[in-house]
Parts: structure tokens; sequence; C-alpha cells
């Protein structure tokens, strides 16, 4: 039965927690990575997106990927690590195992040798802690959700998607899941099936702009 | 006139400016204390001049206190603060116990009216004391690099700092793995400063005269006391090297401390350095030159901030909010605000330097989508209207010390 809650836009901000667990070399790196908080491993693997620079984003999009190749110069690990493809877990548990997995198969294959980092250049475990808020733009319908969507910030539509998925353990997206209610189940989908990580945030309003557009045309 | 906080609309957007409200509205009317121990000069003086009146406006009760010491008060400190970054210091019994003696005394004087009160640095650490009789919450704000300390002032100061609510660091690595939440709180640049506000051509042009320096080559810089740690010299290697292929001036200009007999060393040492080469620029700048530092900077082609060591650098924020790119070491702070290759680019050597600036001064397109990214950069993250919301945030944690996501709904 759908229902007729409208959408509240939130808007997340961020302080950076520091945790005081550093990384000199990949087997420090590894026993932390078994043992730090999920938040932490979610903060290194979307920090990048969170930041969400007009100018640039960096190639390696994971901190564990840019700094095993900056400071540890590994180069093969860190393609692997930035290869990893986020959108295929559900659960900050299964990135986790993912990334233990590639690390530890990569010092099997070393048999032992591991580079340390230059001094003053360890890895440093972080986590965030976030305050979300509403906006103030709230949506009735897919027509006004679609007019909303230009005016909602870049962090908004980051809560909303990722943050939701991942950190809040939600279903899906919160677009999706709100969609669904709506009697939009086809729509909801196809947000659904969109991969946040292969575009900037500019990209993916645009692209469910132009779906929930196509659709409403239907 | 006092500078205000819709001042800051025209350069962060009204909407920045709205969501500093939207947060001040959880934590109005609480009563935030800051505690330090000067008033004038430093940076940490610095930056409560300007945060304390701004979280006035946003109505939080916001105060400054400054504790009071003897000559030999601040001398034992200053033997921590060296030992704190790691530098040998000798530090006895007598000087432990002369610090204890003046916070008793400061605890007698002051009135610890905050329902917040956070202390700066270590000298006013011991007021901790207090909370056992009149509770409250308490933040510790570390400005300095605490990673690898001598243990005697670390052992002496880390069951005081244990006791407080929370602790605040610039960057990860100035951290240490405590018993308290750390939280990380970048230092900030004021664009409304001197040092940093517009400036008119024909302003920087005069400054640019004064200093004899030909606007028509470009000119590679660096601001920075005369210290070792800064490497004037390794800059000076680099703009030889840069010289060989490309017309260019040099200019190291910063301030110095009459009391620091080694930075009139390493300025005689630059001097000598310098000598024969009349593109190479030495300028001890007296003190309130911020407004021709600024100047400077907007006038420059590169800025360079070659340091060996560094605390957080926020000369580089300095530089990339006028738009300039940054070739910088690949130390402290500077780490935070180069993003290698995308507002500069972080180098080891003078070499490195060299290369990097050849490679700017070759390609003005570069320097221009550096110059841009860098201005960006700063703007995001280390402007003082972000440094005012981590307050309040500050604020907001104390409240809800176990949360990760901290939901607000509509009131």
């Amino acid at each position: 039965m759908p229902h007729s809650e409208p959408f509240v836009f939130n808007t997340e901000r961020r302080l950076v927690v520091l945790t005081g667990q550093k990384a000199r070399n990949l087997p420090e790196l590894l026993a932390i990575l078994k043992r730090i908080s999920g938040s932490s491993i979610f903060y290194h693997t979307h920090e990048e997106y969170f930041l969400s620079r007009q100018f640039a984003r960096h190639e390696l999009y994971n901190d564990f990927a840019l700094w095993i190749s900056e400071a540890l110069q590994e180069e093969p690990l860190a393609e692997k690590l930035a290869a990893i493809d986020l959108l295929s877990f559900s659960s900050i548990r299964q990135i986790r195992e993912s990334m233990v997995a590639e690390i530890a198969a990569f010092l099997e294959s070393t048999e032992g040798r591991a580079r340390e980092c230059p001094p003053g250049d360890e890895f440093h475990f972080c986590r965030a802690k976030s305050f979300v808020v509403p906006t103030g733009i709230v949506a009735r319908d897919l027509p006004d959700f679609l007019n909303r969507l230009p005016s909602v910030s870049n962090t908004s539509l980051y809560f909303h998607f990722f943050e939701a998925r991942l950190r809040l353990e939600r279903i899906t997206n919160d677009f999706s899941f709100w969609l669904s209610g709506i009697g939009q189940e086809a729509l909801a989908d196809e947000i659904d099936r969109l991969n946040p990580y292969a575009m900037t945030l500019d990209q993916l309003r645009h692209r469910i702009i132009q779906l929930g557009t196509m659709r409403l045309g239907d | 006139m006092a500078i205000r906080l819709q001042d800051y609309e025209q350069i962060v957007g009204r909407e920045e400016i709205a969501e500093l409200s939207v947060f001040a509205e959880r934590v109005r009317n609480k009563r935030l204390q800051n505690i330090n121990s000067t008033a004038v000069g430093g940076g940490v003086a610095e930056i409560l001049t300007r945060l304390v009146p701004l979280l006035g406006e946003l109505g939080i009760v916001a105060t400054w206190d400054v504790i009071k010491g003897d000559q030999a008060f601040f001398n034992i400190t200053k033997a921590f603060h060296n030992a704190l970054h790691g530098h040998p210091e000798e530090i006895t019994r007598e000087m432990l116990d002369h610090f204890q003696a003046n916070t008793e005394a400061n605890l007698g004087s002051l009135d610890l009216n905050g329902d917040v009160i956070v202390v700066h640095d270590p000298q006013p650490a011991g007021l901790i004391l207090k909370k056992k009789e009149i509770g409250r919450r308490w933040i510790w704000r570390c400005h300095i690099d605490v990673s690898t300390p001598n243990p005697k002032v670390w052992d002496f100061l880390r069951p005081m700092i244990d006791q407080y609510d929370a602790s605040v660091f610039s960057m990860p690595d100035f951290a240490r793995d405590l018993a308290v939440p750390q939280y990380m709180v970048p230092p900030s640049i004021d664009p409304l400063s001197d040092k940093n506000k517009p400036l008119s051509q024909s302003t920087i042009q005069a400054v640019l005269d004064k200093y004899e320096l030909d606007s028509t080559r470009p000119i590679l810089t660096q601001i920075s006391r005369f210290d070792r740690l800064k490497d004037p010299l390794g800059v000076i290697a680099a703009y030889r090297l840069v010289k060989r292929n490309h017309d260019c001036q040099l200019l190291l200009a910063g301030g110095g401390a009459p009391d620091d007999p080694e930075g009139e060393v390493v300025l005689r040492e630059v001097k000598e350095a310098a000598a024969g080469d009349p593109d190479i620029h030495v300028c001890l700048l007296p003190p309130f030159s911020d407004l021709e530092i600024n100047a400077l900077v907007r006038g420059s082609t590169v800025v360079m901030q070659k340091s060996i060591k560094e605390g957080f650098g926020l000369t580089v924020s300095e530089a990339l909010w006028k738009k300039k790119p940054v070739v910088g070491g690949r130390v402290g702070g500077i780490k935070l605000q180069i993003l290698n290759g995308v507002t500069g680019f972080l180098v080891h050597s003078p070499e490195g330097a060299a290369r990097r600036t050849m490679q700017l001064l070759a390609n003005p397109g570069l320097r221009r989508t550096m110059g841009e990214n860098g201005h960006q950069h700063v703007k995001q993250n280390f402007l003082l209207t972000r440094h005012l919301k981590d307050y309040l945030f500050l604020m907001l944690s104390l409240d809800h010390p176990e949360e990760d996501i901290v939901q607000f709904y509509e009131n």
C-alpha cells in the first residue's frame, strides 16, 4: 500500500575523530584493519566521496590505496585495493574482509618483505562523528522530488545515498526506499542499481533526475 | 570596525552562514570558556581574538581568560613545549613543583564559570584539578605536535589530560593514543584579515616596488621565519637550479624574533648564500607586516614552503587562498593543504622543488588550475567559518559522546 509521507532531505556535517591508531607498514595496517571500528573503515573508503571536491578527485579513491601507493610505493596492491567494488558490498564488514584478504594475500606473495613508510608518513586511522540535520527541503511526490533535487547539496545527496546504505545499514538508498513507498517501485529499482562510485555526485544527481523524468513521461 | 559574521557571507555563501545558525541553535546560551596562557602574540591568541566574538554572535556565551604566571613559570612551560616537540630538555622535580604551584595559584583566582571549559595547550592543563569539585565539561585543545614527546613531561601531563572529557588536535599526526576521545580541528585562516583580504593591483604593485621586485619577471616566494627547519638554504639551492632555465627572482621574507639567537645566525647564512645575486631578495619584515605579506604573496608567481619539519604550516593555506600554486615539503600539515598534483606539489629535496617549480613556470595554465583548486580547497577546509562550526560540533559532541551519527529532527 503506497504511503503519502513526504521525503525530508537531510544534510550531514562531521567532526573527525582520531583513533590514535597508526600503521607504519602493511603488517601493522593489516592488524589494525582487523580490529578497528567499522566506522573507521567507512571513513577511509568514502572520505573522498564525501569531500566531493568540485575541482578534482584522486584516482585512488580510498585512503588505504592512496597511502599504500604514496607512502609504501606498493603500486600493485594499491591498484587492487582501489579496484575493490564497494557497490558489491552491503555491509562494512564485507568491505573489511575484502581489504584484509587482499593485503594478506599480498604479504604472502612477498614472503614477509614489508616496506616501512618514511617517518612522519604513517597511516592514521580516523573516523567521523556525523551531525545530521534537516535541510528544510521536503518533497511531497515524484514531480516535487525531481524539482527539488537540483537545489539539494552534494552533502545531502551523499548522506541519502552512501551513508544510508552502508553506515546506517538500510536495505537501499533513502531515495529508492521512499520511491518504493509511493508506488514508484520500478524507478526505485533503477536508482538502486546506479553505481554511485563510478560518477561524481553531480553526475549522480543528474542521472536520478533523468531516470525520474523518463518515468514521469511514461 | 569589527568584523561580523555576515561579512563572511560574501565569501562562503549565505547557506554556509545559515547552517552555522542551525547548529548553534542546539547549543545556544551555553557558556563556553576558553583559557590559555597569553592574550596577545602567538597563533592561539590570534584565533581566539577572532572566534570568541563570532561565537557570541551565534548565541554562545563565549569568554576567554588568561592564566597568570611568573617568568620562572613561563620558562618552565617553554621547556615543556620544546620537550613535547621531542627536543632534549632537562626537566627537574623543582620545575614540575613550580608548575603545580602556579596551577594552584590560578585555580584560586580564576572564575571557572563555563558550561564547557576549553583549556588550550599544556600551560593551563592542570586546571582540570577543579573538575572533581565543580564538574562541567572539559576539553583539552592541544595546538602543538605531541606525537614524540619527552616521556618525563608527557608522563607528568598525561594523568591530567586523561581527566578531560575530550581532547582536540590539529591533525592526526599530532595525536596520541589517549583514554579520552580525540577530535581533529585543523587551524584556519581568516579571509578578511589584513594578511588575506583582497588587495588592489596598485597596492600590490606599490609593495613590490618597495621591495625592488620586478613584476614583469616571475617571482618565487617563501614566507617564513629564518629557521633551519624551513630550509631557506634549500630554497636558494632550488632557485639556482630553476634560474638555469628561467629568468626569475627569489623572495625570502619573514619576521624575526629578537630573542631567537639562532634566527639571526640563519639569517646571516641566508644572506651569505644570496650574496652576489641581485635577484635574491632577503627581507626581514618588522612586526605588523601582514598587509605587506599579503601583497608579496599576491604578487608572486609560485610560492614555496620547503620545510623539513613543520607544525601545520598555515602559510600554505594563505598562499593557496590567493590562488598561488605551492611547492612544499612533504611534512606536517603541509600534506593536508597541498594535494599533490592538484593544489601544488609535495617535494623532498631542492632538486624536486626546482623541477616542480620549472614545470609551473613553463605552464601558466597549470598555475591557474592549481591556483583555483587551492582556493577551493582552502574555502572548503581551512577558513575561519569551518573552525567556528567545529567549535559548535565539539560542544555537541560532549552531549552525544557515544553516538557516531547524531540525528537532529525538525523542532
